[in-house]
């Protein structure tokens, strides 16, 4: 058994790629000695090395940047940025270069690169180190946008991020980085990106989530199915591209869907997510669909995060509404 | 009280053949061959052609937009004849001289200009690993000081060359670039072509700094200023800079000062912020002017073979307008092929959408 929280599992799959692909290399800021703030890459320059693991200024749009002039060399460049609130540093790199260099260079030169950084709410942290603005990211054309949220999924999508051939973005929800351990063998098992997975199966209504609102979702499910309510819970996983197919399964089956993220409602992924069901999935539903979203406001400083923040409280109310349509 | 000096920095300025084209200093071992520097004038005359023609074709509607290289062609052509094969060129978009150098295709240039993707492909397999185009001003350095850094952990004796304009050492990404680069000691030379204007704005609108040279002292970094209309002193700078980039001896900064003599684009007008008679000043320091004269005084040049080179010129620039105006717009579907290396299935449906 190798039981591993989240942190843990990142940790574990860098330490295996960089093993497995001389190519991998490491770099960010505080990532040496330090092992990061949050410790993802702990042990990693003792084991691998200055060249490997690489400690870079205090530059967002740097350490952007610089991936992209390594992954057009042929390395595996990835990149930690400290928090997600210090990302927008590097998203001129991002859009202007990153996502579109393999298009407009006709596939000469690529951008197989990872950006790795914690995101989301809860943990009760300074202002700017809150924030969950995936769906920003998720507009991007030529970028992956991946979440996870166990341990298992951190290993396995990391893995399959780091082996891509394109840019991924990489969002770590901080607050399950220590929730739960898991047992995650070091097999160098990497899981499909592109995919939705159903990680509970039900008749009666399909609740769709992604990273830390995931657990608060399946808390409600439980709950649900006390009541007599079998609800299905997709965990997107992969917010971009989005493979609504997996949910439109799903909702064809149950008849109604409530999203939940913890994101800002307003062009919210679950926006998407929404207008795809409208489009594709009108004749099977029985109940309008449902968003349960952090409010249309600035993230507010910690003392009102939870106020803030979806939980399976909220997602109850909704569910209700939503049965007591149809 | 302790009051004491502790660090000192100044920055040269380095000229070899002033604006009449005669000899200030000693000609470095490369241009001690006058064949050589007639390899080097040809080069820039070839790209005042095609830069002549490009504006020609925008008039007329067959480009778009398109930015002029005139009066920079000694900077870019001094660089790239410097270079190794196997260094790494990232240009900004007034770099036509060097790409023509290095085997990028002119029709390629058009195309890029003329709205097409396969401008960026680069099928010369001599410029694989060089950079396109790059619009969105100072990205580019970010990108070089990555690929040095790859250079550097792969312990290859190869460097990267960077040009930037004047106004992108405004830009964080330029002190960004040079502090990383200094901090990791990489092999790359950035080359400022200082053009004295960003569209509407002069050089002192930009900074107060006395060269943008000095602001490579903040980095760490050799710094020096050349006149970028002499392609004798510009190409022996770069040359240094590049041999001390191989022997991993970091990286170097060159402000190469010359002048836009023309528009910023064919979408800008020049004549609406600055005087004519700034220009036509600046005509007198032409870097091809002042090469033709020096080959001419020393007997390499004359006219006849003037003409002759620019009937050539423009036989090689219109068979690649041909090319250019002849290659067929990519299917629409394209616009999903490049995107992924493989299509995502979530994309499959709109690309079917796309009407053949």
């Amino acid at each position: 058994m190798n039981e591993i929280n989240l942190i843990e599992a990142v940790n574990q799959a860098l330490d295996y790629e960089l093993t497995a692909d001389p190519n991998v290399v490491v770099f960010g800021e505080d990532v040496g000695i330090d092992g990061g703030v949050f410790r993802a890459t702990v042990g990693l320059v003792q084991k691998f090395g200055k060249n490997r693991i690489i400690d870079t200024p205090l530059a967002e749009n740097l350490i952007a940047g610089i991936s992209i002039g390594l992954a057009a060399q042929g390395l595996k460049p990835v990149a930690e940025f400290q928090f997600m609130g210090f990302l927008y540093a590097g998203l001129d790199q991002i859009i202007s270069h990153a996502s579109r260099m393999r298009n407009r260079t006709r596939g000469r030169i690529t951008c197989p690169l990872v950006m790795r950084t914690p995101y989301g709410g809860g943990i009760h942290a300074p202002e700017h180190h809150s924030e969950s603005t995936e769906a920003l990211l998720a507009h991007i054309p030529g970028v992956r946008v991946v979440v996870p949220s166990s341990p298992a999924m951190a290993y396995g999508l990391l893995l399959a991020s780091i082996r891509d051939p394109d840019p991924v973005i990489f969002l770590e929800p901080t607050k399950i980085y220590r929730l739960m351990k898991q047992d995650v063998p070091n097999d160098g098992a990497a899981l499909p990106l592109d995919v939705c997975f159903v990680q509970r199966t039900g008749s009666d209504i399909t609740l769709v989530a992604w990273g830390t609102m995931l657990h608060e979702t399946l808390k409600a499910a439980d709950e649900l199915a006390e009541q007599g309510i079998q609800a299905e819970v997709i965990d997107v996983a992969t917010i971009k591209p989005l493979d609504m197919e997996t949910i439109i399964n799903s909702v064809t089956k149950t008849g109604r869907c409530v999203i939940v993220h913890e994101a800002a409602r307003n062009c919210g992924v679950g926006a998407e997510i929404a207008a795809n069901l409208a489009e594709f999935c009108l004749t099977s539903l029985l109940a309008p669909v449902k968003r349960v979203t952090g409010y249309d406001t600035i993230m507010p400083l910690y003392q009102l995060e939870e106020q803030y923040l979806p939980n399976a409280s909220k997602i109850l109310t909704a569910v209700r509404e939503v049965m007591e349509y149809a | 009280m302790v009051n004491k000096v502790v660090a000192e920095f100044s920055i040269s300025y380095s000229q070899i053949l002033d604006q009449n084209g005669t000899l200030v200093d000693v000609l470095p071992a490369f241009a001690q061959d006058p064949a050589e520097l007639i390899k080097l004038y040809k080069h820039m005359v070839l790209t005042r052609v095609f830069d002549t023609k490009a504006i020609a074709l925008q008039r007329t509607g067959k480009l778009g937009t398109y930015p002029s290289t005139l009066g920079q062609e000694a900077i870019s052509t001094a660089a790239a004849s410097a270079m190794h094969d196997d260094d790494v060129l990232c240009p900004y978009y007034r770099e036509n001289a060097a790409f023509f150098w290095r085997g990028v295709s002119m029709e390629e240039i058009l195309l890029y200009w003329g709205g097409s993707e396969l401008g960026s492909k680069f099928h010369n397999p001599a410029v694989k690993q060089d950079f396109p185009i790059c619009v969105p001003i100072s990205s580019q350095n970010l990108h070089a000081v990555g690929v040095a850094l790859a250079i550097k952990l792969r312990q290859q004796q190869r460097a990267v060359v960077v040009f930037l304009g004047d106004g992108a050492t405004s830009r964080g990404d330029f002190y960004e670039a040079i502090n990383f680069a200094g901090v990791q000691n990489l092999p790359i030379v950035f080359i400022i072509n200082n053009n004295q204007w960003a569209i509407s704005v002069p050089l002192e609108a930009q900074t107060s700094a006395q060269t943008l040279a000095q602001k490579g002292i903040a980095a760490g970094m050799t710094n020096l200023q050349v006149d970028g209309n002499d392609i004798i002193v510009t190409r022996q700078a770069v040359q240094t800079a590049l041999q001390k980039a191989y022997a991993g001896q970091g990286p170097t900064l060159i402000e190469a000062i010359t002048y836009r003599l023309c528009d910023h684009t064919t979408a800008d007008d020049a004549r609406r912020y600055r005087q004519e008679a700034e220009v036509t000043a600046a005509q007198g320091k032409d870097p091809i002017l002042r090469l033709r004269k020096y080959l001419e005084n020393i007997q390499q040049w004359d006219s006849t073979k003037e003409d002759n080179w620019q009937a050539e010129c423009s036989n090689i620039v219109n068979a690649s307008v041909e090319r250019y105006l002849a290659t067929p717009v990519q299917p629409a579907t394209s616009m999903f092929d490049y995107l992924y290396a493989e299509l995502p299935r979530a994309l499959k449906s709109q690309r079917d959408m796309v009407p053949q």
